[in-house]
């Protein structure tokens, strides 16, 4: 079964069940698939179709859920194709957030010494080198409000853990690979917590209830213990 | 009276607050959670004359004892074939009926079926998240899970004593071994004869299951080289492969996105009733084309309203309360 590649330009558009359509416009990921996810979900985010449910956009493709009793596969194809087909300038990048996250002590960055040791770096490089970057949300997934950041610098890419640790706390900032993580429950993971966020990624705010969007790009901020008031990072509730 | 107090004797793991959901925020994380099956808890209100989405108890297989402390309510049991009773006498499954001060009722898992829906005639007091009394369960967020020795307070009660009696069980609402579905999106990662085999292979539902997801027991799928795939969405009904080859279908509370391979997408008629299969119990795969898809989801959806609607209207008596 010869199957086409996808590529930003001609993406392959994969039927799910009866009320999604999954646009896929890479096999692996790159800058250029990303884009092409985000600029489609904002297409359609200005130009809704009628029975349009909700987009899911991730790493290199987006998920279009429709209203099965409105509409069908074949018109929001032709629907989306139509989107595809306008030569528009590239959406402006997301939203710039400032996050604080305190690196200070073995309880809010129990893994910081040990990916000073497999990195070959010093506790203070590895921080320099996690503050010097610019991160994006690439996509939201695991639980709510986890939302994955690329952009961590290529020498402080490790596998992760070889099994996961339980109880990892709310606010935890942590990295495997190209991405980190801000958590917003307390969860079992098999990341390097390397500091601890007081950011609210659960606002609980019903106008906005959630920080950042997929697009956005953010840098963190090292603060002290003193900034983190309640040791959070979770919901509001 | 307008307030009742429910105090819960026990509850198992997996009971708790439901409503209709909270659809609309997958691209931050949040599945729709939900009723596990939605048609036997859009039954249990409708019989009572609420809203179909009204907040509600689902009660898991391991079932559910209340006592009523404080007032009067009416309430609607729908889904499975629990072991429901009150004062010590056995009653339908199915059924419409008013619990006074002092009244104790019990639900027990019986002759078949995983998930029971219990309705008020009341709002229940607990606080949304976004917009939801649904709770999901991995995060606790929502309404909340139901545990022993919780008091339970419900406002605006009522008692509806025209919509008292059985609720009938349609065929639909029994548990489903056959699974409409949509090969993909990421089939490719499946050799043809595996793809063959997902046709015709007897799955059995294992003791793995909770409200993110329903682990199958028997032929192993194994994917070919795709551990490498980059995190990808995921619906309530995909069946996601593990690389040892075992296929989960994930349900209410799944993960949004994920990076095992998704073999195909069960259709979301048939998830209600397949949420209703016990572990042992054994299941197929039917594959089918979008448009095929789409007839079946428009078919089942005109047979599930006709049911409702009926039910909606079968009660001679409308809300006491809310005439005046």
């Amino acid at each position: 079964m010869p199957a086409p590649e996808p590529d930003p330009a001609t993406p392959v558009f994969r039927p799910v069940a009866e009320r999604g359509l999954l646009v896929d416009f890479a096999a692996s990921f790159s800058d250029a698939a990303h884009q092409a996810v985000l600029r489609l979900d904002r297409a359609l985010g200005d130009h809704p179709f009628p029975g349009l449910a909700e987009t899911i956009p991730a790493l290199v493709n987006l998920l279009v859920v429709f209203d099965p009793l409105v509409t069908d596969h074949v018109k929001v194809r032709a629907h989306l194709q139509r989107l595809l087909a306008r030569t528009e300038a590239p959406p402006a990048p997301g939203r710039l957030h400032r996050i604080d996250v305190c690196y200070d002590g073995d309880d809010l960055a129990p893994d910081l010494t040990q990916v000073a040791r497999q990195t070959g770096l010093s506790t203070e490089a590895v921080i320099e080198r996690h503050l010097s970057a610019t991160y994006e949300v690439r996509l939201y997934g695991f639980a709510p409000g986890y939302a994955y950041l690329g952009g961590v610098p290529p020498d402080l890419r490790l596998d992760r853990k070889p099994a996961p640790v339980r109880g990892v706390p709310a606010g935890s900032v942590m990295i495997a690979g190209p991405q980190c993580l801000v958590t917003t429950l307390t969860m079992p993971s098999g990341w390097w917590v390397i500091g601890r966020s007081p950011a609210q990624i659960l606002t609980g705010d019903p106008g906005r209830p959630f920080l950042f969007d997929v697009g956005d790009r953010l840098r963190f901020h090292r603060v002290p213990r003193s900034a983190l008031p309640g040791l959070g990072g979770g919901a509001a509730r | 009276m307008t307030r009742a107090l429910l105090h819960i004797d026990f509850a198992g793991p997996h009971v708790s607050l439901q409503d209709g959901g909270r659809p609309g925020h997958m691209r931050f994380g949040v599945p729709a959670s939900g009723p596990m099956d939605r048609l036997a808890f859009a039954a249990a209100n409708l019989s009572l004359g609420n809203p179909a989405d009204q907040a509600g108890i689902e009660v898991s297989a391991s079932g559910l004892s209340l006592t009523c402390r404080e007032g009067t309510v009416t309430l609607a049991i729908a889904g499975g074939g629990f072991i429901v009773q009150t004062g010590g006498q056995r009653l339908g499954s199915w059924i419409v009926l008013t619990l006074a001060e002092g009244d104790r009722l019990t639900l027990r898992p019986g002759p078949w079926g995983s998930w029971a829906y219990l309705a008020f005639a009341a709002r229940i007091d607990a606080p949304p998240w976004l917009g939801s009394l649904s709770t999901h369960a991995a995060s606790g967020m929502g309404g909340g899970a139901i545990v022993s020795g919780q008091n339970l307070v419900l406002s605006g009660a009522e008692t509806r004593p025209g919509r008292h009696g059985p609720i009938p069980c349609p065929v639909m609402a029994r548990p489903r071994h056959r699974l409409r579905c949509v090969p993909g999106p990421q089939d490719r990662f499946f050799a043809a004869d595996v793809m063959q085999d997902l046709a015709k292979t007897v799955f059995q539902v294992s003791e793995a299951y909770d409200r993110m997801g329903t682990r199958l027991k028997g032929a192993a799928l194994p994917p070919l080289n795709a551990l490498g795939i980059p995190s990808e969405p995921i619906l309530r009904g995909s069946v996601q492969v593990s690389g040892d080859g075992v296929p989960t279908v994930l349900m209410a509370d799944h993960q949004t996105t994920g990076g095992y391979p998704k073999i195909a997408t069960v259709l979301g008629c048939d998830l209600d009733a397949f949420a209703q299969c016990r572990p042992r119990d054994r299941v197929g795969f039917v594959p089918v084309t979008p448009d095929e898809a789409l007839r079946i989801a428009r078919a089942e959806h005109r047979r599930a309203q006709a049911y409702l609607a009926a039910l909606a209207s079968a009660g001679p008596g409308k809300p006491k309360a809310a005439a005046g």
